[in-house]
């Protein structure tokens, strides 16, 4: 190679690489230097001067630009043993409102409980929770809770309560001194009590419910002798009669209810058996939805079908009749049903009527029932209310006869139909405490207000069956000034020892020599706590002899005129939920309206009366909007009660129409039929939110039904369309390959009660905010998992189907290609995910997506004033999971199979070094499913229950015409009718499209 | 090459050049008129009222509009399917003409390309604005970046569209400015305002109309006319593929690309139609816009007509002879009969029969029937684009989902913008730029008595 030199001095001592060096560098951090003084003897040229313009202006744009606003998080100094930051503790806990009991696990997350799951230990709720359990989280953080005790509108402190209570407990003044309270399960607290009532024997105590059950006590008073509501064991019934109980829906323990029906409604191959469910009743509730066989009838028909029934049995058994009135309905087959189904049957009935629930229970006598499907020892202690107790009170109220009153958890100046009188009474009368979490009429027209735990907050326990004990254990310090019911109790009886004390003792001394058990009381009780529940084994069986000459009927056959029948709804039941967005949000599961009560009137009516939905119309008196609901029987109309309430606080007030106001009294009871009603049009209408206003499958093979009969001759029966949907099962692209987990989710139809609790537990999971009635009627609901209802063709008593949708998760999903900015995309364990930070919201997934499982964040629903829900006020804030992201305004988003919970499992699988077990992942949807409906899992696991579920012959796939290879499965309803072969989808044929 | 003689001549009362330039150029001199004033007054409150929306939009969110969450498109594509469509006349004008070698093109053409840029642009607000997060849009484009880097989904229609649309409007508007620069040139040497001189000299880049240049003009003119030429017929394929690869009902269909090209081009010559029968009322200039031209313009509709009735029609019968049950709902009861049943039928009416009237030469020598009749395709084009965006989403596949969808007022108000900003461009047009090209006009003047081109 030739020597180049530029020099003498370089040709003799090579090119000098020192300084050329030195040169280079400077050249490079010439923008550096050009700020020093350095580049004085260099002569700047234009670029350099652009480059230091650049720079600086560079800099200056991002230091004063990207400035992003400073949220200090504070570590702890000396961290609390319970909490590790990111880490969620679990806390068995028991949910009791007053009206319904569940056994739950309180998620706790940095402190905070965040999320009721199901306990899967629990006797009762059986691993399943309801609407109201999953949503009784968000109540804690209720903005109307009561904050501190008050008398009036102003502040009061404790003392000062405490004395006063006393006092007047002391003195022996003239009237009535009555402590009333809602239901009461709980054993340490009825010995409070007691012993509050042993110190100050003219303390009465009235219980009250809000929505009464007494006629079922009364009538097992009168037919046993003994006052109970027995255990119902739907598990064990083959046959099932019900005469307007809601039993899946608020009928006394539907949790619990829901999940042993469920049990017997699992038809597989190898055991194609399952329950017969007859529904008579007025309105269309989601228990008749289930039913095999619904007959709309008027509640007078309803009595007189039960009353034929009931003396076609005791024909057939040669007991004495009733003196029936006359009905024109065939009950033949019933009645051979019944008959054979002996000792295998339940029959109900959701009427407060007593001698409704005369029959009920004399029926069941006959039957033999009693020690079989319906539990003498196992009886339930729930709605222990006295109707005639509170009428008692509440005309002493009237009359200045009451010096006292001291209420815990109940709500009559909202519930009595004379709420407002008796607002008044209780605010003359001597001296009036309120004792309950949230704020309420009654709180409002109390003279003081004594506020109490939030159950997340408490120490409690329950016995919501005899014999079986729960505990209830605080979750979290009590957020404001407030003392738990008990402790106030204690305290004017003035004990030194605190609820915790007190329970404690209790167990000690009655339940742990009970169990038998060998470890200490201490470990015990650790151990129980830690379980939530117990079972004490080993009952006596009692049992108690009918006697069926206490059954009479006086009042029978129809009354002129429309009758009206006022039900609980399953997300507001009672109305003391009625400040919660989540439950004002949940659509009803038939209806689909959200955010109203309304006028259910049947198709005929409202044909005759020319009405159409949402036409204002006045029933004895109250303005309320129609809906025209198919399915309702004729001369019948339905309304929910529990709404309307005027003090709950800010989502709940004046929402619908209070119809407690309607509610009669009938031989000492609350009746919630109410006869001879009279409807007038008023010409003005008033809008409706729904969720859903297409009401019909259209033919399309959506959800897919057989019967018994044709599912016994042939497993494929219904669903043939997948069999031909699968022959087509081909692409012209290579089948994507999922190595590790493959995810997916079996739904069945025929276990599906359409209960609504997977929706609010997806809420509580996801932080899915809540939008409003306007939203909601705009179609813009954020729910990420719907249940869908469609009805058949007969208007007048059409099926329902029901079928909860969520995203499919499709293998082939067509809202992944068409995103321009690839937001959402396949992972490689089969979960279509959505990366919020990367969408646009050009909104063409919604719109490619042909389930319409997919939602827009149309307005910002976080601080804004007007969305003024949970998501605006930051104790409200507290309930959000922090592993899931608030969404941000103008992005798409939609079901995740709950990747955050599979994230979590895989990685303590990981640090396990092992991989997941089937069953360790599930969803919040799944987790709390009261029928275990629906199962999730790993679908390359040959051995997982969903693989089976995804293999059995009842299985199909939503639109699988369309080749999207979902990844969600349903099995196919199966309705236990007589005869007809049910392959009427078989005329539709596979096309794609 | 045809015979001039036949035809008569494509410029009427025997002009000079001279007179061509100053009869062409007038308006710029002129005071404004009022009716020039008024409009611009009329369509500076509609782009406020415009603004306003498209504030409020993006201020408060999409939830400002109808849309929901089984219809999530709707009067904002609506319009811009419908503005791309009008946007294609134009260049469609232009290019298929020159190529066909139809002189008669010349008259028409500028005015038409004018109305292409501003259509696009107002086409173009809408897929921006109808973003939930606009100030995130850049994401779209495919650059390389600091997060991954992630790419665009190149398998996204959306993706082609908005490439389709940026090289359409940048190739159109270019196409329009070089056609202007020989009439600037013309205009900065006739000008005494010496305003006017530097700005039309500016524009000029320097014009000087040797014949070097004018080699170069023409060169440059065919070429980047061949590019438009493939855009037009590809960026309203594309847009139809915003439709049709997806797997709604009524949406995904072979057929889209072709019948939206055709329907553009059919809605684009209509307004091309309109605004031509404006033009020649205000500025008189019936020498230069003839009768012959409206009458070839509505022969071009007759025969685009045809094609969209046959397009309907094939829609109808290939959903029928599927027999795929979810095409022939959204076909037979959701559109031809059912909610949207009205919808439909302006649609067909206005844009399959109502045009059929011009086979007769009366009417299309009726220069008031004419025009109403282009606004009416125009009007049946908008009805068009509702029948496919709204109808398809609002009942596709799971009738539980089914929901209707009506605008608010604020997509009102930002469609009325972009029509107050289309009528202000073309207002600005008419007083800034020769409206005809002076010197393709120049060009044609003498075809029927010299022969020679």
């Amino acid at each position: 190679m030739e020597k180049y030199w530029r020099s003498l001095d370089e040709y003799k001592n090579g090119p000098d690489d020192q300084t050329e060096k030195v040169v280079e560098e400077e050249q490079k951090n010439l923008v550096l230097d050009l700020a020093s003084d350095k580049i004085a003897g260099v002569s700047a040229s234009r670029r350099d001067f652009l480059k230091l313009v650049g720079f600086s202006f560079a800099t200056a744009a991002i230091t004063s630009s990207c400035e992003k606003p400073v949220q200090k998080a504070i570590p702890y100094l000396v961290k609390p043993e319970e909490i590790t930051p990111g880490k969620s503790s679990y806390y068995a806990t028991s949910f009791f409102d007053g009206t319904e009991y569940c056994s739950v696990v309180a998620k706790v997350r940095d402190g905070r409980p965040i999320k009721i799951e199901a306990n899967e230990l629990a006797p009762v709720s059986g691993g399943g929770t309801s609407a109201r359990v999953q949503a009784s989280v968000l109540e804690l953080y209720d903005q109307a809770r009561l904050k501190g005790p008050a008398k009036g509108s102003n502040g009061a402190t404790w003392e000062e309560i405490d004395e006063l209570v006393v006092r007047t407990l002391r003195n022996p003044t003239p009237g009535r001194k009555v402590l009333l309270t809602s239901t009461i399960i709980s054993p340490t607290t009825k010995k409070i009590i007691n012993d509050l009532q042993s110190t100050y024997p003219e303390l009465e105590w009235i219980v009250y419910d809000e929505v009464s059950s007494a006629a079922i006590r009364d009538a097992h008073q009168e037919v046993f002798g003994k006052n109970m509501i027995p255990g119902y064991h739907f598990d064990k019934a083959d046959y099932i009669l019900s005469f307007d109980a809601d039993f899946l829906g608020t009928w006394l323990s539907p949790v619990e209810f829901a999940a042993g029906y469920a049990k017997k409604r699992e038809v597989t191959k190898e055991r194609p058996e399952m329950s017969k469910h007859v529904q008579f009743e007025s309105g269309y509730s989601i228990t008749g939805a289930n039913a095999d066989d619904r007959h709309p009838v008027t509640p007078a028909k309803s009595k007189a079908i039960l009353a034929k029934i009931y003396n076609g049995v005791a024909s057939r058994q040669g007991i004495a009749g009733l003196s029936a009135p006359e009905c024109d309905v065939e009950v033949e087959d019933i009645v051979a049903d019944l008959l054979r189904h002996q000792a295998a049957s339940i029959i109900i009935s959701g009427s407060n009527d007593q001698e409704m629930q005369l029959m009920v229970a004399g029926l069941n006598a006959m039957l033999g029932n009693y020690g079989a499907t319906l539990d003498m020892n196992r009886t339930m202690n729930i709605r222990q209310g006295s109707d005639k107790d509170f009428a008692a009170l509440r005309s002493s109220l009237k009359n200045n006869g009451v010096s006292l009153l001291i209420m815990h958890n109940v709500n009559p100046v909202f519930s009595d139909p004379d709420g407002d009188d008796f607002g008044y009474a209780i605010n003359a009368a001597a001296l009036s405490v309120y004792i309950g979490h949230s704020f309420s009429e009654t709180a409002k027209n109390s003279q003081y207000v004594a506020p109490d735990h939030h159950y997340l907050e408490a120490w409690g326990d329950a016995a919501p069956v005899k014999g079986t004990f729960c505990l209830q254990q605080p979750t979290i310090n009590p957020l404001y000034n407030t003392r738990s019911f008990q402790d106030s109790l204690l305290k004017w009886n003035g004990a030194e020892e605190t609820v915790y004390d007190a329970i404690k003792a209790y167990w000690e001394e009655n339940i742990y020599p009970l169990s038998g058990a060998a470890m200490s009381f201490t470990d015990w009780w650790n151990t129980q706590l830690q379980q939530g529940a117990f079972i004490v084994g080993g009952n006596p069986s009692i049992s108690y002899e009918p006697d069926l000459s206490a059954i009479a009927l006086q009042s029978a056959g129809e009354t002129a005129g429309m009758a009206l029948t006022l039900y609980t709804s399953v997300g507001i039941v009672d109305g003391r939920h009625a400040n919660n967005p989540w439950l004002q949000e949940l659509p009803d599961p038939v209806t689909k309206v959200c955010w109203d009560n309304y006028l259910a009137v049947s198709v005929d009516d409202a044909r005759e009366m020319e009405l159409k939905d949402e036409d204002v119309v006045t029933v004895n008196g109250l303005r309320i909007p129609v809906l025209v609901q198919p399915g309702q029987a004729k001369g019948t109309c339905s309304l929910a009660v529990g709404y309307g309430r005027t003090v709950s606080g800010k989502v709940g007030d004046n929402v619908g129409l209070n119809a407690f106001g309607l509610v009669t009294e009938k031989n000492g009871f609350r009746s919630y039929t109410v006869e001879g009603i009279v409807i007038e049009k008023t010409g003005d209408t008033y809008p409706l939110a729904r969720t859903q206003t297409h009401h019909t499958m259209e033919d399309r093979p959506i959800v897919r039904e057989t019967t018994l009969e044709a599912y016994k001759k042939d497993p494929n029966a219904g669903n043939h369309f997948h069999l031909d949907a699968e022959a087509h099962h081909y692409s012209l692209y290579p089948e994507t390959n999922f190595d590790g987990y493959h995810w997916g989710l079996a739904i069945d139809l025929n276990k599906c009660v359409g209960c609504n609790n997977c929706v609010v537990s997806c809420i509580a999971e996801n932080n899915i905010a809540t939008v409003g009635k306007e939203e909601v009627k705009n179609r813009r609901i954020m729910h990420w998992l719907r249940i869908d209802r469609y009805y058949s063709e007969d208007v007048n008593n059409p099926k329902s189907y029901l079928q909860p949708v969520m995203c499919q998760h499709c293998d082939h999903a067509p809202c992944e290609n068409v995103c321009p900015v690839a937001a959402t995309m396949h992972s490689s364990e089969g979960l279509n995910q959505v990366a919020y930070v990367r969408c646009i919201g050009t909104k063409y997934c919604i719109n490619n997506c042909p389930y319409r499982v997919r939602r827009f964040n149309w307005f910002k629903y976080v601080n804004n004033d007007d969305f003024n829900f949970h998501l605006n006020d930051d104790t409200s804030k507290m309930v959000l999971n922090p592993d899931v992201t608030v969404r941000s305004r103008g992005v798409v988003e939609k079901c995740s199979f709950c990747v955050q919970r599979i994230q979590e499992k895989k990685l303590e699988a990981k640090l396990e070094g092992r991989s997941l077990e089937d069953g360790e992942v599930q969803p919040a949807c799944v987790q709390s499913c009261p029928t275990n409906a629906l199962v999730f899992g790993d679908m390359n696991n040959k051995e997982a229950k969903v693989t089976k579920h995804i293999q059995n012959e009842r299985n199909y796939h939503l639109l699988e015409q369309l080749h999207t290879l979902p990844s969600v499965g349903y099995l196919t309803k199966v309705r236990n009718v007589e005869g007809k072969d049910e392959d009427d989808e078989d005329h539709h044929t596979v096309s794609h499209s | 090459m045809y015979k001039t003689e036949i035809r008569g001549p494509l410029i009427l009362g025997n002009k000079t050049l001279g007179q061509i330039s100053e009869e062409i150029t007038s308006p710029i001199y002129q005071r404004p008129k009022m009716w020039w004033l008024v409009g611009m007054g009329i369509s500076s409150i509609l782009m406020l009222l415009g603004f306003w929306g498209i504030y409020v939009t993006i201020a408060t969110g999409i939830g400002t509009w109808g849309v929901n969450n089984t219809v999530g498109w709707g009067w904002a594509i609506i319009n811009f399917v419908w503005w791309i469509g009008i946007g294609h006349a134009g260049t469609a004008f232009s290019i298929f003409l020159l190529i066909l070698r139809q002189e008669w093109r010349s008259s028409i053409n500028r005015a038409a390309e004018a109305m292409t840029v501003v259509a696009v642009g107002c086409a173009a607000i809408f897929p921006a604005l109808h973003m939930g997060r606009v100030w995130d849009a850049f994401f779209i484009f495919p650059y390389p970046n600091t997060r991954g880097p992630l790419w665009v989904n190149y398998n996204s229609p959306l993706f082609w569209d908005f490439i389709a649309i940026t090289a359409y409007l940048l190739i159109s508007a270019s196409f329009w400015f070089l056609g202007m620069i020989p009439d600037f040139a013309t205009i900065r040497d006739t000008t005494k305002s010496k305003v006017k001189k530097a700005v039309y000299g500016f524009f000029a880049m320097g014009w000087r109309g040797s014949v070097g240049e004018w080699k170069r003009y023409e060169g440059l003119a065919f070429v980047l006319g061949g590019i438009a030429a493939v855009l037009v017929v590809s960026v309203h394929s594309i847009v139809s593929t915003d439709f049709a690869v997806s797997v709604e009902p009524g949406w995904h269909t072979t057929l889209f690309p072709p019948y939206f090209v055709v329907g553009a081009i059919f809605s684009g010559f209509a307004m091309v139609m309109t605004l031509m029968v404006i033009i020649r009322k205000i500025y008189k200039l019936h020498d230069y816009i003839t009768n012959r031209h409206l009458d070839n313009v509505a022969k071009i509709l007759v025969f685009v007509s045809l094609i969209m009735g046959t397009a309907y029609l094939t829609e109808i019968f290939i959903a029928w002879y599927s027999a795929n049950e979810y095409e022939m709902f959204t076909l037979f009861r959701n559109r031809i009969t059912g909610e949207y049943t009205v919808q439909f039928w302006i649609m067909f009416i206005c844009n399959a029969l109502i045009p059929q009237l011009m086979w007769f030469k009366k009417i299309r020598h009726n220069i008031k029937i004419v025009f109403v009749i282009s606004i009416l395709i125009n009007l049946g084009m908008w009805f068009e684009r509702f029948n496919i965006v709204i109808t398809s989403l609002a009942k596709d596949y799971l009738p539980s989902a089914w929901a209707d969808y009506s605008p608010t007022f604020v997509e009102i108000a930002v469609f009325l913008g972009t029509l107050g900003i289309f009528a202000f461009g073309v207002l600005l047009f008419f007083k800034y730029i020769p409206m005809i090209a002076i010197h393709e006009v120049k060009m044609v003047n003498k075809l029927k008595t010299d022969k020679k081109k």
